[in-house]
């Protein structure tokens, strides 16, 4: 079945081919001589449309495609890179560019820090591991699980001994964590209130490798930890998160004692849904006194 | 460890040993702990395989510091000039990032002073750090240098700690001696860290002097990690540039010897105090 | 046995073998995690210095790890020609640098060279080499395999089609395949990366690649890069497989964390040559990279080179079609940046071919390096001047699956073209047919249209 949108892009596509004989990519991507030329006069406010909007999946640029409808199913059913055509040997400058401005999300994503008023806004507590930069946090796993005891004792006094608690992590993608966390975090909170479990002090720990949280459960002695942390990024999506989840984590504890649930972003499990299914399954921990392997056996 | 597998490690050892000395069978390399170290020798040999004429490429190699002589393996360098290569650009490097030695500051026996920047990393990507002296040191300036003589004298690290060891001593005698032959007055020399060459015209002020001139580490190359310039100023005031310097580089004992270079300093700062420029108004004075 | 040298007046005094070989390391960040890397510019050329004056021997006596705690050590040291050995043993580091680069030695002086190594001398000689060096002796050693083709044939340059999918949906696999063919990829291996490692979901991957190769006719081969153990069980049940896949270490420590040992992969290669689909005799598929043993705390103190040039001793074991190393996929802490990057995948590609293996790199990088695609393009360009068998190609270079960037199709043809290289014989012949590739094995006009196989 076609949907409005793709019938419509096949319209266009129909049209522009029969007046212009151009293909689709010229028409939506470049300004025309005349729109340059207002651009450049400063009288206009035309600008170059945004090309990260364009639809990968949609975009076909083989010129004179053998088959087009078995080549946009073809797309349909991928988000590879496909049907981008060439320059010779060499890629056009328009998927080119595309691929540079999503590795640069991606980097972006991996280098920069959660606002600390988003922080603020979503009533977490901010914390740190020991790692003194972004540079030695990458390079280095085994201090972005650590705390210095002056945090521990602060995490100590914040928290007190709750049953349940959430911490959110940078890890490897800040911005998955602010296109997320608020419609994941109110679900969790809910999904648990609906159990009789109440959730506060919820942390924010800068500098965040998962095993974090097992430092975190021992101070806080929670029967369940979880941790809603970034994931290293891609470049379909730079704005996945994942949820580790664990029954009274512990230092050094086997990593199959860990329950994830990943690839929680828009195009993946919808934020609010997982938050959802990420309470359900913290009321399983805590009736099984079990996670990970453990919760599947139990 | 277990026991038995330190008897085994012993007993491998030894026996690596023996292996070795009947591979080798040199004498002399048993004896002492030569043995157990490796001599790297730089030298300056002709490694061409079977050449046509050594001697042509030995005097070829005699009269410049260029790599040339060292022959192939295959169209690549010998590992040995491979790893030449390697050493001289590991000095190069740690000359750069190094700070000069605090004993050899003492040997030199000046008064140490600062420039602004707080460490190697600072005065490497900031300039102005470099070109300002710290409070403590214009005070120290203020109370303690001779004021209104002649010539004032700098020493700075530069980019190379390495070369104000090896090469400044020498130099500094010369020009000292030089100077004083000729009856200029020299007001106390300074040794100043982190410091770039603009630091100079500061100073000048600070002491009132005519003339002033910083003898400071070069870059390093791969031929010379030792290498300093003199850079001289006349009256340095906010209007000075560049222009108004004059250089002499590239002394070190490969190039220029210090020696020789602080003579030929002497000589020209007493013409600068006769003709009171310096640089390029200097220089076309000459002409 | 010499351990200590003095330079610019100061006297370096090393330990042990081990601490040479990690100290004469080129900067890597995973060996300054472990602590062992070399602490100055100026020690690190020490350890060169001495590491030059070792003897063949005395790494044989040394290996990194002892011969008697660890099954990758013995099946290294089994491996090698005593004969062989015992000619070249007194020959120093040096020595065997020289001998390799020597223009009077030829591809089959090193091949016979190379039976007589243990991977510590493999990796010694790399840690004298600068990159033109590794580029250079490797250019100069020929190593072929034959699976249903012949790979690393001069003028050859080979690609794997990766057309991995995030939900394993065979349809959008299926699209990636037609659309590197469409560009000349694939010669080396069609190989899949499942998302589900279950034994039903390999099997089914298996026939979906079987099924495409035997449609269009394609001279290739196929592989499901699923754990060898889920493979073999596919096989067992029917699935169609030319190669069998899996990653390896350098430490019997590290092949534990992976969950294999020396005899389940000989077993593997067994079955793959009862019940597999190949002509053979290469039936194995492994992958490798430095900083694994490390990510798994067991590489024993020894550094990620030598580590890797071990992987590269056990792999020759069991005679693999392709050996690739994966060389930026594992992360910044243990490669960098794109200095360490292609410094790596030179060093792995000169060490897989001086080990005898048919050598192939995954040129690639992860989002939290400092490193972009203009660096992976540029150690494509090194490694096809280094004759590498095959690099690994992902549709616009970006795999949507694993999340990383590689090279794209477009990359292996544009080295091609630019150094007047083929795809495999049979293949190019194939692509000729379905007029992708022109007589001079150039895109077509009609090359880079996908749909030109909907048929």
């Amino acid at each position: 079945m076609v949907n409005e949108k793709e019938l419509k892009s096949l319209i266009e596509n129909i049209l522009h081919e029969m007046v212009e004989g151009t293909s689709s990519k010229t028409q939506k991507n470049v300004l025309k001589g005349n729109e340059r030329g207002q651009a450049a006069g400063g009288e206009s406010k035309i600008t170059i449309p945004d090309i990260s909007e364009v639809e990968i999946r949609k975009d076909l640029l083989v010129p004179d495609p053998y088959d087009k409808e078995g080549y946009m199913e073809m797309k349909e059913k991928t988000p590879a890179r496909i049907g981008v055509w060439h320059a010779g040997p060499r890629y056009m400058t328009s998927t080119s560019l595309r691929f540079k401005a999503d590795h640069a999300a991606a980097q972006d994503a991996v280098f920069s820090y959660v606002d600390e008023d988003f922080v603020e806004k979503n009533n977490l507590y901010p914390t740190a591991t020991v790692c003194k930069d972004k540079d030695e946090y990458i390079t280095r796993p085994d201090l972005g699980r650590q705390f210095s005891d002056e945090e521990k004792e602060k995490i100590k006094q914040h928290c007190g001994n709750p049953k349940v608690q959430i911490m959110v992590g940078d890890g490897l993608s800040s911005a998955s964590i602010e296109a997320n966390l608020e419609d994941t975090l109110p679900a969790i909170k809910q999904g648990l209130k609906v159990h009789g479990i109440d959730t506060e002090n919820d942390l924010f720990v800068k500098h965040c490798r998962v095993p974090a949280m097992d430092v975190i459960g021992e101070v806080t002695d929670a029967d369940v930890v979880c941790l809603l942390v970034g994931e290293r990024p891609g470049l379909v999506t730079a704005e996945s998160m994942s949820a580790y989840i664990a029954y009274k984590p512990t230092v050094d504890m086997p990593e199959a004692r860990r329950t994830v649930v990943s690839n929680i972003h828009q195009g993946g499990t919808p934020p609010a849904e997982a938050g959802a299914h990420i309470a359900e399954l913290i009321k399983r921990m805590i009736d099984k006194k079990a996670s990970g392997l453990d919760l599947n056996k139990a | 460890m277990d026991v038995e597998n330190i008897v085994k490690e012993v007993l491998k050892e030894l026996e690596g040993r023996l292996g070795q000395e009947n591979k080798t069978g040199n004498p002399e390399k048993e004896k002492s702990n030569i043995e157990k170290h490796v001599e790297y020798i730089k030298e300056k040999k002709v490694s061409v395989d079977n050449p046509i004429n050594v001697e042509t490429i030995r005097s070829a190699q005699e009269i410049t510091p260029a790599r040339i002589g060292i022959g192939r393996t295959g169209t690549r360098m010998k590992t040995a000039n491979y790893l030449d290569f390697l050493i001289d650009h590991a000095a190069a490097q740690d000359a750069v990032f190094k700070d000069v030695d605090e004993s050899v500051l003492k040997e030199l026996n000046l008064p140490v002073l600062n420039s602004t920047a707080k460490d190697q990393e600072e005065y490497l990507m900031n300039l102005d750090a470099g070109r300002k002296l710290d409070e403590a040191s214009v005070e120290w300036l203020k109370q303690n240098a001779e004021k209104g003589k002649q010539v004032q004298i700098i020493v700075s690290d530069g980019l190379s700690s390495t070369g104000t060891p090896e090469t400044v001593p020498d130099l500094m005698s010369a020009l000292i001696q030089g100077l004083k032959l000729k009856n200029i007055t020299i007001g106390t020399p300074v040794f100043i860290k982190r410091s770039r060459v603009w630091i100079q015209d500061e100073v000048a002020k600070l002491v009132d002097c005519d003339v002033v001139i910083s003898l400071i580490g070069e870059r390093p190359g791969l031929a010379t990690s030792k290498s300093i310039s003199a850079y001289i100023i006349y009256r340095p005031n906010e209007k000075s540039v560049e222009a108004d310097r004059t250089v002499f580089s590239n002394i070190h004992e490969g190039g220029v010897p210090p020696a020789e270079a602080g003579a030929h300093l002497a000589d020209t700062i007493s013409e600068m105090l006769k003709f009171k420029s310096s640089g390029v108004k200097f220089a076309q004075r000459l002409e | 046995m010499i351990l200590s040298t003095t330079l610019f007046g100061r006297t370096y005094q090393f330990n042990s073998v081990n601490e040479v070989m990690a100290k004469a390391n080129e900067e890597k960040s995973g060996d300054i995690m472990a602590g062992i890397a070399a602490e100055s510019a100026e020690e690190r050329v020490a350890a060169k210095v001495v590491l030059a004056n070792l003897t063949l021997e005395d790494l044989y006596n040394n290996p990194a790890i002892p011969y008697e705690t660890d099954e990758v050590t013995r099946i290294i040291q089994d491996n090698v020609n005593e004969k062989i050995y015992q000619s070249i043993k007194n020959w120093t580091v040096e020595e065997l640098r020289e001998k390799i680069l020597d223009s009077d030695t030829s591809s089959n002086d090193i091949r016979r060279i190379s039976r007589g190594l243990t991977s510590e001398m493999v990796a010694a000689v790399a840690k004298l080499m600068s990159n033109l060096d590794l580029i250079y002796g490797a250019r100069k050693i020929t190593v072929t395999a034959h699976c249903n083709t012949t790979i690393g044939l001069e003028g050859t340059l080979s690609t794997r089609l990766q057309p991995n999918h995030p939900t394993d949906n065979e349809d959008g696999i299926v699209a990636s395949i037609l659309e590197g063919l469409a560009y000349g990829a694939g010669d080396a291996v069609i190989g899949l990366n499942p998302v589900d490692d279950t034994v039903e979901s390999v099997v089914r991957m298996f026939k979906k690649l079987e099924e495409i190769k035997n449609k269009f006719k394609i001279p290739t081969q196929t592989s499901v890069l699923a754990h060898v153990t889920t493979q073999m069980e596919a096989i067992r049940q029917g699935a169609p497989a030319d190669l069998i896949f899996q990653s390896i270490a350098g430490s019997e420590k590290g092949n534990t964390a992976f969950g294999i040992s020396g005899d389940l992969i000989a077993e593997a290669k067994d079955l793959a040559l009862r019940q597999g689909t190949a002509a053979g005799p290469n039936v194995m598929y492994f992958e490798t990279g430095q900083g694994a043993e490390l990510s798994s705390n067991a590489h024993h103190g020894v550094d990620q080179l030598t580590l890797e040039a071990r992987c590269y001793g056990f792999a020759k074991k069991y005679d693999p079609f392709l050996v690739n190393t994966v060389v930026g996929f594992i992360g910044p802490e243990y490669l960098y940046d794109a200095k360490q990057v292609i410094r790596a995948g030179l060093e792995d590609h000169f060490m897989g071919k001086l080990s005898g293996i048919s050598m192939g790199v995954d040129v690639c990088y992860t989002n939290h390096m400092k490193a972009d695609q203009d660096d992976m393009e540029n150690l494509g360009v090194l490694l096809t001047q280094a004759g590498v068998n095959f690099l690994i190609t992902a549709p616009h270079a970006d795999d949507v699956m694993l999340n990383y960037q590689s090279l794209g199709y477009h990359e292996a043809q544009s080295l091609r073209e630019l150094t007047g290289l083929s795809p495999i014989k049979e293949f190019d012949e194939w692509l000729q047919k379905m007029e992708v590739l022109d007589n001079k094995s150039r895109l077509t006009k009609k090359a880079g249209d996908a749909s030109l196989f909907l048929v």
